[in-house]
């Protein structure tokens, strides 16, 4: 065998998943009722097929660019960096993309595969309705009809964001069964994907599902990494020395530290709804606490019971209510690439409060439990190091549910 | 040779369509569902596949899933399974039982420990809904020393790619899925169904039964004259969803549930098959 047969290229090291079959490790992987399989088996063909060619990502670009408003900027918060007294406190701001959130930047690129594959018909599951709005956005400008299913909790303490979808043409199904929040969610919209696989494009909104979801949305968002790769060494001279982000399923989070990850001197922090605290048992934090198994299509990280049931989780945020996470997170972090980390609903609520006041920006809830994270990690930096935390969406849709809790009604 | 093997080898010798009940374990209670298993071979059943609750079944339907709901509501999990049917087992050891579920519960408990104590209550075959055939080599190294035979489901949407691998590492029979869709969807072409079963049997000797959206005598008539046999779960399920609204496990009520099991089976036994 030569040299350059037994090299480990930059393809085929522990950072290249997944493997054909769709493995991260051991993680991973297409675990689906029979009537998806061929459905599954053809997606993952349709992107291998069109990832590989140039014109489909300059289509993806322009539309990121002057449909989403990219790049996003990289901001650094001067007021929260002083009040912390340690590295320099950068956000990445997902939130002023079109539909506020780094949501679109999946749909936008599931669209143009389901537009290829020539599907009339597009559904999604959706938590905080973030995904759930910027489904219906790309279903609105590709005349798709759209069907979002959200659990029933969620369309009451999401109602802002059902409007919206409503408004864009989309049809919201409220899911009343099992603990009616966002895995509940995920199940009915795998039952309708499995009733009209003929007709339908199921967007996944998160790093999750079987593959090839977790490698193709993995791949729609790493254009956050990217940017803020660039953004970074033009800024600062340097690559960032710490990575922040919310990982509910994960996506933000994956599309974040994914162009990152061969950069030894990046430390990387994924932080975990941990709802009244993860000691408690009232959490969202699969990886802080829970043992791998298979949800909705892959191995990975869940929360369950010793008897395998899936257990309710708790997040004051919507969008990190999930008893599973991303595959490649469960794989990054036993090989100690990624150290995932929670905040509680108190002190992610303290970050929304702070940020606001500080840097007149409201963040999405999910957001905050990375700002509270980050804040504390800057306080044990120095001031010539970074961080950059990505505020991966706005908070307009959360200022009920804070007011709630102020006790005020709006 | 198998007790699935057999039975349906026989119900093949007698010209009989094999009839296949599922109800979930726990489905209201421990032992109810021990007598309604009893019950279910008294009013015909040839197999009976035990429903392993599981909080997210994603591809079934309502009915289903508040089956096992109700199940979970009352403590049922695997160690009830296994307990349910090493009860049967005293006093039936002829009728099959496959065990039909989802992997999770299983990937928690560890792949040997549920082989062996599947194996030892006498559970006969398994069947895990989103365990698909790629993925299960190494559950088949467990399963197939202790004869049980691992049952797939092929789809209308399987491609002949996968319907190969299937067929290869099926045993005990094929469960046909009639629709896309989930458990208790309506089935809307039988000339369709007709059509695929024909095919599968040009690749597999292995039997051939149908499930999903079938109901009633009509329903199942339909399906058994394409097939080998039937299987009935969503509308079973619902009726044995009534008992929990009373205290009563009289025997005469547990038959009142599983009455349209016994109408199937007079159904199929007065067509000539």
């Amino acid at each position: 065998m030569s040299d350059s047969e037994t090299a480990v290229t930059p393809e085929q090291d522990m950072f290249s998943g997944p493997d054909l079959a769709g493995h991260f490790g051991r993680y991973g992987g297409v675990f689906v009722g029979e009537t998806l399989m061929a459905a599954v088996e053809e997606l993952d063909q349709v992107y291998r097929k069109l990832s590989k060619d140039p014109e489909f990502w300059q289509e993806y670009d322009r539309d990121m660019k002057h449909y989403v408003g990219r790049p996003s900027p990289l901001y650094l918060a001067e007021r929260l960096t002083a009040k912390y007294g340690g590295a320099k406190i950068i956000l990445k701001r997902e939130d002023l993309n079109h539909t506020g959130a780094h949501k679109i930047n999946n749909t936008i690129g599931q669209a143009l595969l389901a537009k290829f594959m020539g599907k009339p018909r597009i559904i999604a599951e959706t938590g905080a309705g973030q995904h759930g709005v910027a489904s219906a956005t790309v279903a609105a400008r590709l005349g798709l009809e759209c069907h979002v299913y959200m659990g029933a909790d969620d369309v009451k303490r999401q109602a802002a964001n059902v409007y919206r979808m409503k408004l864009l043409g989309a049809n919201v199904i409220p899911v009343t069964s099992g603990s009616r929040t966002l895995k509940d969610a995920l199940n009915e919209a795998l039952r309708d994907w499995a009733t009209n696989v003929d007709s339908t494009y199921y967007i996944i909104g998160t790093v999750a599902g079987p593959h090839p979801y977790p490698m193709l949305v993995r791949d729609f968002q790493a254009i956050i990494g990217r940017e803020a790769r660039a953004q970074s060494l033009e800024e600062y001279g340097k690559l960032p020395d710490a990575l922040v982000a919310c990982v509910g399923g994960g996506s933000n989070a994956i599309g974040l530290f994914h162009p990152f990850l061969r950069d030894a001197e990046v430390a990387m922090y994924g932080v975990e709804a941990g709802g009244d605290g993860v000691d408690t048992g009232r959490h969202a934090a699969p990886l802080s606490a829970g043992k791998p198994g298979v949800l909705h299509g892959n191995r990975t990280y869940v929360m369950s019971d010793d008897r395998g049931q899936i257990v309710e989780t708790h997040s004051v945020s919507a969008g990190l209510d999930y008893p599973g996470v991303g595959p490649e997170h469960s794989w990054l972090k036993d090989i100690k690439r990624v150290n995932y980390v929670s905040v509680t609903d108190t002190e992610a609520l303290d970050a929304f409060r702070e940020l606001t006041r500080m840097e007149g920006i409201i963040p999405a809830l999910e957001s905050a439990h990375a700002i509270a994270y980050a804040c504390k990690l800057a306080a044990t930096m120095t001031p010539e190091q970074t961080i950059v935390i990505n505020l991966s969406g706005r908070g307009d849709k959360d200022i009920h549910t804070v007011a709630d809790i102020d006790g005020i009604t709006i | 040779m198998s007790r699935i093997k057999s039975c349906i080898a026989a119900a093949q010798a007698a010209g009989r369509k094999a009839l296949i009940p599922y109800i979930v374990a726990g489905d209201p209670d421990h032992e109810t569902t021990v007598a309604l298993m009893h019950q279910l071979v008294r009013d015909g059943a040839d197999i009976i596949e035990l429903g392993m609750p599981f909080s997210d079944p994603s591809s079934d339907g309502a009915i289903i899933q508040l089956g096992a709901e109700r199940a979970l509501r009352n403590g049922a999990g695997l160690d009830t399974v296994f307990s349910v049917v090493s009860q049967f087992r005293q006093q039936d050891d002829s009728t099959p039982v496959v065990l039909m579920g989802y992997l999770n519960p299983v990937e928690i408990m560890g792949y040997p420990a549920f082989v062996e104590q599947a194996a030892e209550a006498g559970a006969d075959g398994l069947l895990l809904v989103d365990l698909p055939v790629s993925a299960a080599e190494s559950l088949l190294a467990l399963t197939q020393p202790r004869d049980i035979d691992v049952i797939f489901l092929v789809a209308p949407t399987t491609t002949d790619r996968r319907i190969a691998a299937i067929c290869e590492h099926s045993s005990g029979y094929l469960y046909y899925v009639s629709l896309k869709g989930v458990t208790g969807a309506a089935i809307s072409d039988t000339g369709e169904i007709a059509g695929r079963v024909a095919g599968l049997r040009a690749q597999t000797e292995l039997p051939i039964m149908v499930g999903f959206g079938i109901k009633d005598n009509a329903s199942a008539l339909a399906m058994a004259a394409v097939s080998d046999g039937v299987i009935v779960g969503s509308a079973l399920v619902q009726k044995i969803g009534e008992l929990s609204d009373t205290d009563s496990r009289e025997a005469s009520l547990i038959a009142d549930k599983t009455a349209l099991i016994a109408a199937i089976r007079q159904a199929l036994d007065s067509k000539p098959a």
